[in-house]
């Protein structure tokens, strides 16, 4: 499954990072503790989390994950956004909470 | 093959942190070392890098890459650690409020690091800075 794919299904926004896209999404990991993702999401995956910050974008890259979905309406800030085009791993976003978007992605993942 | 890298962190700098991990990261793929090798030097640089960030005033970071391993040397000036075997439980933070509602600061750093390096010695002195000294073998991805 693609994260465009996922944005359709999932209703998500696509705030940034449109050149990544195409990226193949091959789990989630959800977390608001950036060492907890750090050390423990694989390759791959989508993470669901509350934070907007820039720092999320390094961990994204640096763990090669497909995309960044943040939840709860929050939306990413300036250099998120512009580091996520620099780096074409897309930042998403959903009115939805961490719960129900990791159930819904869940779900999604798994009827693949 | 020998190459040696130096990095210089500000501590508080929170806008590059990860910098050099991208840097290294982005070599180590180059030479075409193994991805599951490549995400332990990541996770294990990273971690260090936002330690000096998240506590230190400033940091230097050397980095030397030889056929068959990378050793890291992260060397900062900062208030220290007093307590080591502290400092290397899971949990246990000095973090500022500031840097864990970011996220950082859950006591998940140096045992994050612990767990990827084939070898992690840290010493410290109280007052004056802390350095970690961290190698991986290349060559094996068995931790």
């Amino acid at each position: 499954m693609k994260v465009t794919d996922i944005v359709e299904k999932l209703e998500l926004t696509v705030f940034s990072g449109h050149e990544g896209l195409g990226r193949v999404i091959t789990g989630g990991y959800s977390s608001d503790l950036l060492s907890d993702v750090m050390g423990h999401a694989a390759a791959g995956a989508a993470w669901v989390t509350i934070q907007t910050h820039r720092n999320v974008m390094a961990i994204a890259s640096l763990r090669d994950l497909s995309a960044v979905i943040i939840t709860g309406g929050e939306t990413p800030g300036d250099d998120t956004m512009a580091q996520s085009n620099e780096e074409g791993v897309p930042v998403l976003g959903t009115i939805l909470n961490t719960f129900e978007l990791s159930g819904r992605l869940y779900s999604l993942l798994k009827e693949k | 093959m020998a190459m040696s890298f130096e990095y210089k962190v500000e501590g508080g700098d929170f806008t590059h942190a990860g910098y050099a991990s991208s840097q290294v990261k982005k070599m180590l793929k180059q030479l075409g070392v193994d991805s599951t090798v490549i995400k332990r030097v990541v996770v294990c640089l990273y971690e260090a890098e936002v330690n000096i960030v998240a506590h230190a005033y400033s940091g230097t970071i050397s980095v030397n890459l030889d056929t068959d391993t990378i050793n890291m040397k992260l060397a900062d000036k900062g208030p220290g650690i007093a307590d080591i075997e502290q400092a290397m439980q899971k949990g246990f933070s000095t973090a500022s409020p500031e840097v864990r509602e970011m996220g950082f600061g859950a006591g998940m750093g140096l045992p994050n690091i612990s767990a990827n390096a084939d070898r992690f010695v840290i010493t410290s002195e109280p007052g004056t800075g802390t350095t970690l000294e961290i190698s991986i073998n290349l060559n094996s991805a068995a931790v």
